[in-house]
């Protein structure tokens, strides 16, 4: 099965929390304030994190199952 | 969002009531001194970014302004100022004017220069502000970190507009100093944990 999954360039994060604040899942967290961290197996892929992103470094990627 | 509004997402009406109050009585401007320690402090105590994250309440009005009201073009932010070099480069500068604003205010304290009641925009513009100023109970040295600081809080403030016009909302928060130098102290801070993502 394909779905899409929101993935961040760790290296280019700033950890702000912007993503987390719009995600309708509870997916994203900044454990460690370096960089945000997706769970996966929570991501629906809706896209509201990528728009809000303001660095522009989450995206959405096809990811097979 | 789906979630509750927790009292900390109403923190942008202390950042709007900050810049407010600069207007009437610069003395207030001390109160900034918060925003500077306490993501410090979490940052160094709990090695996080919880400060970003849910209090700053600078980032929650640009959202509200760029994202409520329309005012941003939420265009990307372009490469070069999301760039560590760039970040850092202006840690570095903002750090730099800071210490040149402690140097200035110790010269009043020391009795070398005489109070200058200006508000410095983007280090470069001298507003004249001395309507804010109602004679001073201890040294004029106080007043003038007053002036100083408030010069620091507009002037990031004033960016902060600009690239939320610009770009997306809170396009600051991707060069905001504080934010580049909390993420730092958590870097460091927490060099032996391997994340996933």
């Amino acid at each position: 099965m394909i779905r899409k999954k929101a993935v961040v360039s760790i290296n280019e994060c700033v950890a702000c929390g912007c993503c987390l604040k719009v995600c309708p899942r509870n997916a994203i967290s900044i454990p460690a304030g370096i960089h945000s961290v997706i769970k996966h197996e929570l991501c629906v892929g809706c896209g509201k994190c990528v728009k809000e992103c303001p660095a522009s470094v989450i995206s959405l990627e096809v990811i097979e199952e | 969002m789906n979630r509750k509004k927790k009292w900390y997402d109403y923190l942008w009406l202390v950042s709007l009531t900050y810049l407010i109050l600069g207007f009437f009585n610069i003395l207030f401007a001390w109160l900034g001194l918060f925003c500077f320690f306490i993501p410090l402090l979490i940052a160094i105590i709990n090695g996080n970014k919880a400060y970003c994250n849910k209090y700053c309440g600078r980032g929650q009005l640009f959202a509200l302004i760029g994202g409520r009201f329309g005012l941003s073009s939420k265009k990307d932010i372009p490469k070069w100022l999301k760039s560590k070099t760039f970040r850092y480069g202006f840690l570095i500068f903002f750090l730099t004017m800071f210490c040149l604003m402690l140097w200035n205010t110790y010269l009043v304290f020391a009795g070398n220069n005489d109070l200058n009641m200006i508000v410095t925009l983007l280090w470069t513009f001298k507003l004249p502000w001395h309507w804010v100023y109602h004679g001073m109970l201890f040294s004029a040295g106080v007043a003038q970190f007053a002036f100083g600081f408030y010069s620091v809080m507009l002037t990031s403030t004033v960016l902060g507009l600009l690239t939320m016009i610009l770009f997306k909302p809170r396009s600051w928060c991707v060069y905001c100093p504080m934010g580049t130098m909390t993420q730092l102290i958590c870097q460091a801070k927490n060099r032996n944990t391997t994340q996933e993502n």
